[in-house]
């Protein structure tokens, strides 16, 4: 009770000290509302082609314009936030549960384990990433499902490393030892002691590689693995409209961009935000 | 004090001051910390004043503002800290207002500060002659010629041992005490009029305490310098300084001599601190204030600790570790075949003893002599090389330490960690790191349950039941050591390892929680092993005492024989090298 008050506290001190953070969390409601609602509240069909208003300019009808097959453009990028959304989350999950539990075990148990986990990273590692998601959605196929495990898996080493290096320092803890007195054995320790002392740093490292998995999304649809057409996705819009700046059509690409970009953006604030948050140095 | 030309012209510190006046005069000095609830006072109207050639310690516990008063006067204090009121006059300059280019000026060249942990002090990675030479230059103390030869002689000046060798030397590859030599010699190097030292000694053995102390202070003679110790150690201070100042919650309360404060507390906060400090001829209960005594009188346990046989036995118990060793690949298969002894490092080397129930022991040494490994290896937290460990009957050795903290036995043999705040998961409320043993190990029927035992722990231990809802960085260090005992004794067990449960402490509660100890002890009929590097302390509460050096037991047997009358030079040393308040 106290302690849900006191983060409360925190947290506003934090936000007033550092008003970006708020702000940063403000969008990042408004990110999440458009990403559930979407779809019920955009004006047209984000799939409908009219060939009556093909590369229409923004106006107060269409407010970021119409594409080569007539389609609204706000109404796309307003739908594309829940996919785009959806392959961060659970590409950032996977990640999550994969990298967490391997860095803490490596940096828990040590020897062996450390040994695999590390070189696995390291094999990872030695890949351009951007390269490496490449070559894993053209070899897995063109899906969604592969989209995810391929930004998961070239997060992977950032996770292990951030989980490693914390669960190490707290290896030989004194409340480790003092839980091991208490008859906890070693993966209760490793679960119930350990991982609950992790969890803020990891969720800082979660908001920030959130915005690095939405621009690795986007940037696969963009030279066409992942997604595909029709379907409204920031990364293909941006490819779309591409063609189409040096005719002077620029409402295609930039509008489609600049949601990325605030996406990316809104996330890395407030990865900032969190670490000022769950930083112990300022609670004082 | 002899006239030494000067190659850069300084602020206008007049060298020679009159006898009459001191060196440093600190006035009414406030200093208020920005805090997020507000400006909190850290110090408020602290006079002290420091002679010349005179050593001043300045005694308080935690929080009391002794450190924030050296800091203000050295201007170092952290962004949110001010000087709100008063003033610090060293030689005639008011360094409250002086520029911070003059500040930066006198620091190191008038006067210089020796800190708390010396391997923070240092610079890891860069040699310890250089750094000399870095403070010498910094000042322009000596030309670039002969700075190297001065860096060295600092060195032998502090009596490190082949100084020429050890210039080139990192602070890693030295021991504690070498490093705060290290320290000592660049916050000496310029020959300042000022050395403050802030607890210069804690986190050192006594031994190398007794030859830091004694270096600073033959040092600090020989050149006339004055200097301030900050210390939480009354017999410290009485032992090395001419006149101690007193503090409590950022004022002071008491200054006087050396002797007559010792001899004569005026104010009853240094009663209450001298009362407290563990000295010889004094029992558990006189460290507690007048009037607080416990409500029952407490048998002396030395006529029941026999009753019950023998609990433990240790029989030629080895811990051995490898030596890291780099050997490439082709040195292994066609190299010489290196000295088998060169292979391991035994941290413990094949120790026998026993304890009895009902009994305490106390196991002595200096760090790194292996208490720690031995404590460890009984609570079976490490594996042990060889040797035989019986608890109750069980050949408990034999138990690999991880399987341990499943089985029946693990209830039995429980631990006190040196560092409360360490040993408390800060993810874990006190009711909840309390109930943590019952949940795996006993049998409580419900939450319910578990909750009433919890407060019947905490009531056993002092700690107030409406704190059992926090945090531990919501708790005082006292209150953290009660959970942490009160987690160690919430299964009953028979044997509980105290590892320096009080070394984190202030006195005045270290007074508290060793009686509570005691208490527990006498209720609960547990029998312990008290490891430490505190002879005073040891005597409080020990029966019987094992004194180890480098893995090996030295010297056994009752407390009152082997404090009074020590069989060998290694204890004596130890003793000898305790500080002592004046009788």
């Amino acid at each position: 009770m106290s302690e849900a008050n006191s983060v409360l506290r925190h947290a506003r001190y934090v936000i007033s000290e550092n008003p970006i953070t708020g702000f940063a969390f403000a969008m990042f409601l408004l990110i999440a509302f458009v990403a559930l609602f979407g779809p019920y509240i955009v004006p047209h069909d984000p799939l409908a082609s009219d060939t009556a208003a093909t590369l229409q300019p923004p106006s107060l009808k269409h407010w970021f314009g119409t594409d080569q097959l007539g389609r609204d453009i706000f109404s796309r990028v307003m739908v594309a936030t829940r996919l785009d959304f959806v392959i961060a989350i659970s590409s950032v999950i996977l990640v999550f549960a994969m990298g967490g539990l391997a860095g803490i075990a490596s940096g828990f148990f040590g020897g062996w384990t450390d040994r695999i986990v590390g070189r696995i990273s390291d094999t990872i590692m030695a890949f351009p990433l951007f390269v490496l998601a490449m070559g894993i959605v053209a070899a897995l196929g063109n899906t969604v499902t592969n989209i995810v495990l391929a930004t998961a898996v070239i997060n992977f080493p950032l996770y292990v490393r951030v989980a490693r290096a914390e669960a190490n320092v707290r290896r030989e803890a004194g409340f480790v030892q003092a839980a091991r007195l208490s008859g906890n054995g070693e993966f209760r320790v490793l679960l119930m002691h350990i991982l609950p002392n992790i969890m803020p740093i990891m969720m800082v490292q979660v908001s920030l590689t959130m915005g690095y998995a939405i621009l690795n999304a986007a940037g696969l649809s963009f030279i066409g693995l992942g997604v595909r057409p029709p379907t409204p996705e920031w990364g293909i819009m941006v490819a779309e409209g591409a063609g189409n700046i040096i005719s002077g059509e620029w409402w295609i690409a930039l509008f489609p961009g600049l949601a990325l970009m605030l996406a990316v953006f809104c996330f890395n604030l407030l990865g900032d935000g969190l670490r000022d948050l769950v930083d112990p140095q300022r609670r004082t | 004090m002899a006239k030494r030309t000067r190659t850069k012209t300084g602020v206008g510190v007049a060298r020679d001051v009159p006898v009459s006046m001191p060196l440093l005069e600190v006035r009414d000095l406030t200093v208020e910390f920005a805090t997020r609830r507000g400006t909190v006072r850290a110090i408020e109207h602290v006079n002290v004043t420091v002679g010349k050639g005179e050593t001043l310690g300045i005694v308080g516990e935690s929080g009391s503002g002794k450190s924030v008063t050296s800091f203000a006067v050295m201007r170092i204090l952290d962004r949110a800290g001010r000087i709100a009121k008063g003033s610090v006059v060293f030689s005639g300059v008011d360094l409250t207002t002086a520029s911070d280019s003059d500040m930066r000026d006198l620091r190191g060249r008038e006067m210089s500060m020796i800190f708390q942990n010396p391997r923070a002090a240092l610079n890891p990675i860069r040699k310890i002659g250089r750094q000399i030479e870095d403070v010498l230059l910094q000042h322009a103390q000596v030309g670039n010629r002969d700075v190297g030869e001065h860096a060295i002689q600092m060195l032998e000046q502090v009596r490190i041992a082949r100084p020429r060798e050890r210039y080139h030397a990192y602070p890693f590859e030295l021991s504690g005490g070498m490093c705060q030599r290290v320290v000592i010699a660049l916050a000496l190097a310029c020959r300042p009029q000022l050395l403050i030292a802030d607890e210069p000694t804690t986190g050192l053995d006594v031994t190398t305490q007794k030859a830091v102390m004694d270096l600073v202070v033959e040092l600090t003679r020989e050149r006339g310098m004055s200097s301030i110790l900050i210390t939480h150690d009354l017999g410290l201070a009485a032992a090395y300084c001419n006149r101690v100042v007193v503090m409590e919650k950022g004022r002071v309360v008491e200054t006087a001599q050396a002797e007559t404060i010792f001899s004569k507390p005026a104010h009853a906060y240094t009663r209450k601190l001298m009362r407290a400090t563990p000295r010889p001829g004094v029992s558990l209960r006189d460290l507690l204030p007048e009037g607080d005594r416990p409500r029952v009188p407490a048998p002396k346990s030395s006529d029941t600790h026999r009753a019950g046989g023998t609990l433990l036995t240790v029989e030629k118990l080895v811990k051995e570790y490898p030596r890291k060793r780099e050997v490439g690949l082709f040195t292994r298969m066609f190299g010489p075949k290196p000295p088998i002894e060169e292979e391991v490092f035994r941290a413990v080397d094949g120790i026998s003893f026993s304890i009895n129930r009902g009994e305490s022991v106390g196991l002595v040494g200096e760090s790194g002599c292996g208490k720690s490994t031995t404590s460890m290896m009984l609570m079976r937290l490490i594996d042990k090389s060889s040797g035989l460990i019986r608890f109750d009957g069980d050949d408990i050795g034999e138990i690999p330490a991880r399987d341990f903290a499943k089985i029946a036995l693990r209830k039995r043999i429980q631990m006190v960690f040196q560092d409360p705040t360490d040993s408390l998961n800060p993810r874990y409320t006190a009711a909840r790191a309390i109930a943590d043993p019952i949940l795996r190990l006993g049998e409580a029927a419900d939450r319910d349950d578990v909750r009433a035992r919890c407060k019947e722990l905490a009531r056993r231990v002092g700690l107030p039941t409406e704190l059992l809802d926090r945090f531990p960085h919501q708790l005082s260090g006292g209150q953290k050591a009660r959970v942490g005992i009160a987690r160690a004794i919430a299964l009953k067990p028979d044997l509980v390892v105290l590892d320096e449960p009080t070394a984190a402490l202030d006195v005045s509660v270290q007074a508290v929680v060793l009686n509570l100890l005691q208490d527990l002890k006498d209720s609960l009929g547990m029998s312990y092993l008290f490891v430490s590097h505190d002879l005073n302390v040891v005597r409080l509460l020990c029966d019987r005492v094992i004194v180890m050096r480098a893995g090996q037991i030295v010297e056994e047997g009752e407390t009152k024989q082997v404090l009074s009358e020590p069989q060998t030079d290694y204890t004596r040393e130890l003793l000898n090298a305790i500080p002592h308040p004046p009788v």
